[in-house]
């Protein structure tokens, strides 16, 4: 999230889309009945089923799935034509007069520079600003340059009108306009919008495009950094926030530091494509503190080992030849390349698609280590379960150790909500039987593999022999260890730049803030984006002070939140440039005549006057928010629709004549998925996957509360379906897809309309997730057994949320 | 099921004189259904705190679980889909004892003390006295009670009266997390649920209201809903009232229940005179009882 849960109830205005916060998030949902309680706010919700979020909203509109991007294109051409847009904050915290390269280009629903062959954007320099002499952006600002980003903008989205969002989406016109309506209304200063999504939108070949749509809707209406605005991820883990700031995804490092690519062998290559120049004049262009952040990790984890002479180990960090992603990872599985997978917390058979393709791949595996609180389905997927696991164990060879480790409630630590809290929770039991902490078992794993290394030698020793360990029981690391590690340290003495007389802190010093880290060595830290959050004033993550003196909900006494215990990221965007509010009531921070200061923690150089002309964006190198996304994105710089891949729809009606720009032309799609993907003329039914509020993933079906409150798996489908289908409420019915099939109870609903696409009916059926067949709830079937194996173009997150059925009385 | 025994304002089947030392305030729980998610999360705390596993069910074409009130659910959501304004609404009512001000089980029950009502306006069962009759469940114009198979005793919702005895909120409302349940004094809630109304019939919907039923006396657990004009919307009888049976059984059927006694009396004393005196039985002494007025009004 940009904001926080809190902020929620600043909002005038709360759009749900691509999540179900209701459902899925209930706790959190209470700001935005807050919202409404005190701000007299309203709801829209946007959604392909009417679902208990809707159910408390003040509009619904029905949409298909996986059309969202058509959807919002056409709400950011409605601001344009209309009119109903920020004009001060676009101009002056945006690149609307940012001048895009004259070999940029979009033709039949391709950019340039797209690689017909190997099926994606091999060339993207095209994508990108012209410089000047001085390496510095050239703008516009009377926006009439027909290649200012303004310009580029308005012609790319002025193709999504009414009408054609009406055809691609099925949402009725009438819906639409009136959403546009109600999203237009906070164009005003003192109105304000906040999105709240979740893996709805993720979910999809698109995915990330669909979210960087609805960043651009915020920003026209300058929203972003604003009390009550902003773009917030609901996150589907209490703890997932947590990973990825830790960087346990295929190529970060923690803190969204990147890992080296196959290309990047040397230190200074790495470190130079790291450390952005800024690109407009007085920027502050903040990780240009890249080599700070990087040093520091590195000497967290190898500690007198890492020196500059050896450019602080950067040799013993893996380098990426590609992603290696959850599907990556078990298409290599799959094809005999790896051999022992260690499967910590994660139920990849319930959670992956395509669960047929997933059982191959783990009895390919010699041994899997399963590192779980629970007796999850991937620990068990060599038993035959009957028609809901047919497997034939005798030919499974697979050796599988289960690890029962503790859960999150038997176990100190801190957790990251969504809002970007690290909140410390404390232990309430303590684990079951031969139950471990999760450390503890890593630890146990790491010292043993160690003795071996130091015993018998190896390949490559040194990152494990070298890798610090200053644990006091070396076997079972506590949490505040950890946490303290994570924070950072000083180890020599810290001096103030501005006075090398002064002691920041001392050596062996728990470090207050990451504006004290270092790249000569003489500082620690695990995480940058964490430090701040154990100081030398102790555990700032226990905190519990809920005051508010201003009532906007920043509350800064209350645990910590990252970066530097922000509550709205961007807040520099919630003054003029002259340092006033946009909103008096809504007011985070101001300029005082000396500094920045207010209610919260300034994200701004904070004795940078206005004057100095310096913008909010200051992790960008040029200052400002981007419409046009450079060649961040793999599928291009502005977010064009395409169907999903599987789609009820022959070809994109945005472009019916490129069958290249059917789909994201970005998209991976390995060898055997492509033909394991259906059509329309066999799998006639948009199916969308969700959750369920009774139950969270495939955990709770072990509770028997839970199980009580939502026994056994069942279907959604549309009533107008059902009658062509001769399906009754309550029937038993069988879905399949190309990939395999399911049997369940049919719950018949008006929550599911037949809509209207391109002139003909699409139906939708609403597939929940929360079965299989180990716990206390009925036995079903895994609900990836249909899903398609693929995922978005740039995270590889899978395609669950549309994709192609049919559907059957069984 | 808290035996509050120096605060009761009624008893099932009982003339003496009741202990009422305390004065409590009348609470009441107000349950919001437009801002209720259905959750079911007051369900699952009604579970944890009563202690109460229903079985593992089914699905049989709604959200709706477990699908009724038994005797180990005491409350259970209730999914209705509408479209009562041309657009679709989904309905979602949490189902439970009304505790009603004039209750129909007790005034129905036989057994003296089975069920109670406190100052504060809760209804609680006393399953020791019970004597599994099921004439509460003839007497509930909600149908709420449930007899268990188990023990032949009758079972629903206590409003958590053993909480709300030491100050606290029933357990329902301690773990919404929307606020759609609110409890606190009758009249502070009949407050709160004005400002809820307003605010729908800002938003549109012209005939919200409080749902109170002046039938059974208004109760101590309302809604506020979208269409107070139409509560057969969400299964809410229109105009609750207790059923005539227990009027016939508390009424008419009183005077020859006494007509009968008079005669049972002349009998006796014409069998005393001639036979002599007989031993009278707990059981005859009870069933005397319930013939008699069962509360002062």
């Amino acid at each position: 999230m940009t904001n926080s849960w809190v902020d929620i109830k600043n909002a005038n205005l709360v759009l749900i889309m691509g999540g179900n916060a209701a459902e899925a998030h209930p706790c959190g949902f209470k700001w935005v009945t807050e919202a409404k309680a005190h701000n007299k706010a309203k709801l829209v919700v946007v959604d392909p089923r009417f679902t208990r979020s809707a159910a408390v909203a003040d509009y619904y509109a029905p949409i298909r799935a996986g059309s969202d991007i058509a959807f919002l294109g056409g709400v950011i051409n409605y601001l344009l034509s209309h009119d109903k847009i920020q004009h001060e904050y676009v101009k002056a915290y945006t690149d609307v007069s940012f001048l895009v390269r004259e070999d940029f280009g979009f033709k039949d629903g391709l950019f340039t520079g797209y690689d017909t062959d190997k099926h994606k954007y091999a060339d993207r320099t095209s994508w990108n600003y012209e410089l000047d002499a001085q390496g510095y952006v050239k703008t516009d600002p009377t926006l009439t340059h027909p290649r200012c980003v303004f310009n580029l903008m308005k012609a790319h989205y002025s193709r999504y009108t009414p009408e054609v969002v009406t055809r691609i989406t099925g949402t009725p016109q009438d819906q639409f306009l009136k959403i546009c309506e109600m999203i237009a209304e906070c164009s005003a200063k003192d109105r304000v919008m906040t999105i709240l999504y979740a893996l709805g939108w993720t979910q999809h070949t698109q995915g990330s495009q669909m979210i960087r749509a609805a960043a651009m809707v915020q920003l026209l209406l300058g929203n972003v950094g604003m009390a009550g605005g902003g773009l917030n991820a609901l996150r589907g883990h209490s703890n997932i926030q947590g990973l990825t700031d830790l960087g346990l995804l295929t190529d970060l490092l923690p803190g969204y530091m990147t890992l080296p690519s196959e290309k990047e062998a040397d230190y200074e290559t790495y470190i130079e494509k790291r450390t952005p120049k800024p690109m407009r004049p007085n920027q502050l262009n903040y990780w240009s503190n890249y080599p700070r952040f990087h040093v520091s990790l590195m000497k967290a984890w190898f500690g007198n080992a890492a020196t500059k002479e050896n450019n602080w180990c950067f040799d013993w960090l893996p380098k990426l030849d590609k992603p290696h992603d959850v599907l990556q990872v078990f298409e290599d599985m799959h094809n005999g390349k790896i051999n022992g997978y260690i499967c910590q917390g994660f139920n990849p058979l319930a959670s992956f698609p395509n669960k047929a393709k997933l059982v191959e791949s783990l009895s390919k595996l010699e041994y899997l280590v399963i590192i779980d609180p629970l007796a999850t389905e991937t620990s068990e997927f060599w038993k035959n379960f009957g028609p809901y696991n047919e497997v034939d164990s005798t030919k499974i060879q697979t050796e599988v150790f289960r690890l029962p480790s503790a859960c999150f409630a038997e176990d100190d630590g801190s957790l990251v909500n969504s809002g970007r809290w690290l909140q410390w929770h404390w232990k309430g039991a303590e684990p079951p039987g031969e139950a471990k902490g999760d450390s503890e078992i890593i630890a146990e794993l790491f010292t043993r593999l160690r003795a071996m290394y130091r015993k018998d030698g190896g390949a490559f020793p040194d990152a494990i022999l070298n890798l610090t360990w200053p644990y006091l029981r070396p076997k079972s690391p506590s949490p505040d260890e950890l946490a303290r590690e994570f924070n950072g340290k000083a180890l020599g003495d810290v001096t103030d730049p501005k006075d090398p007389k002064t002691v920041l802190a001392k050596a062996g010093d728990q470090l207050d803030s990451f504006a004290q880290l270092r790249d000569d060595g003489s500082t620690s830290a695990g995480c940058w984006l964490f430090t701040g959050a154990w100081t030398s004033k102790g555990n700032m993550m226990a905190r519990r002070d809920n005051a508010d003196p201003s009532g906007l909900g920043s509350t800064l006494g209350w645990a910590f939140a990252w970066p530097a215990n922000r509550r709205v990221l961007y807040n520099r965007a919630s003054c003029d440039p002259a340092g006033e509010p946009w909103d008096p009531r809504r007011e985070l921070i101001a300029w005082t005549g000396q500094k920045w200061a207010g209610v919260d923690v300034p994200d701004f150089k904070a004795d940078s006057p206005p004057e100095e002309g310096m913008n909010p964006f200051i992790m960008n190198p040029e200052g400002i928010a981007r419409f046009f996304a450079v060649d961040k994105m793999n599928e291009g710089p502005f977010p064009e629709h395409y169907e999903p891949m599987e789609s009820p729809l022959e070809n994109n009606p945005m472009h019916p004549d490129n069958p290249l720009a059917r789909n994201n032309p970005a998209v991976r799609v390995f060898k055997g998925d492509k033909e394991a993907m259906g059509t329309a003329k066999d799998f006639p039914y948009v199916a969308t996957t969700y959750r369920l509020t009774e139950h969270f993933h495939y955990w709770t079906k072990h509770a028997k509360i839970n199980a009580i409150l939502q026994p056994q798996q069942f279907v959604e489908i549309g009533e107008d379906l059902a009658k062509e289908k001769g399906i009754a409420n309550g029937d038993q019915v069988r879905v399949w897809s190309k990939r395999g099939e399911i049997r369940a109870v049919a719950v018949v609903t008006k929550r599911l309309k037949r809509l209207d696409v391109e002139g003909k009916a699409v139906h939708q059926i609403g597939i929940p997730i929360h079965w299989g067949f180990k716990g206390e709830a009925r036995p079903g079937y895994l609900a990836n057994t249909l899903t398609p194996f693929v995922g978005d173009a740039n995270t590889n997150t899978p395609e669950f949320k549309a994709f192609l059925v049919n559907v059957a009385k069984a | 099921m808290a035996l509050q025994s120096l605060d009761i304002r009624a008893r099932s089947a009982t003339t003496t004189p009741l202990s009422s030392v305390r004065r409590g305030v009348e609470v009441a729980k107000l349950i919001d259904i437009s801002k209720c998610i259905g959750c079911k999360a007051c369900q699952s705390a009604c579970m944890e705190w009563n202690d109460l596993r229903d079985a593992v069910g089914e699905n049989t074409g709604s959200y709706d679980n477990p699908q009724n009130l038994t005797e180990s659910s005491w409350t259970v959501m209730r999914f209705f889909e509408t479209e009562p304004q041309g657009r679709l609404e989904w309905l979602i009512r949490k189902d439970g004892c009304m505790h009603c001000a004039d209750p129909g089980c007790l005034k129905a029950c036989p057994a003296p003390g089975a069920i109670v009502q406190y100052a504060n306006g809760i209804v609680d069962f006393h399953q020791e006295n019970c004597i599994g009759c099921g004439y509460c469940v003839a007497g509930c114009p909600f149908d709420i009670p449930r007899i268990a198979k188990k023990d032949s005793k009758a079972y629903k919702c206590t409003l958590c009266s053993d909480r709300v005895a030491v100050g606290l909120e029933p357990a329902c409302i301690k773990t919404c997390p929307t606020g759609a349940l609110v409890f606190g004094s009758k009249e502070d809630m009949i407050e709160h649920g004005n400002g809820r109304i307003a605010d729908l019939k800002e938003r549109g919907f012209q005939n919200a209201g409080l749902y109170d039923p002046a039938g059974v006396g208004g109760t101590h657990v309302m809604y506020v809903l979208q269409h107070a004009d139409q509560p057969g919307l969400y299964a809410l009888p229109n105009d609750p009232k207790i059923s005539p049976l227990v009027s016939l059984w508390k009424g008419i059927s009183k005077p020859i229940a006494l007509a009968a006694l008079g005669l049972a009396a002349l009998g006796a004393f014409f069998h005393y005179i001639r036979v002599g005196p007989n031993e009278i039985t707990d059981e005859d002494k009870e069933s005397h009882d319930t013939t008699r007025p069962d509360r002062a009004q």
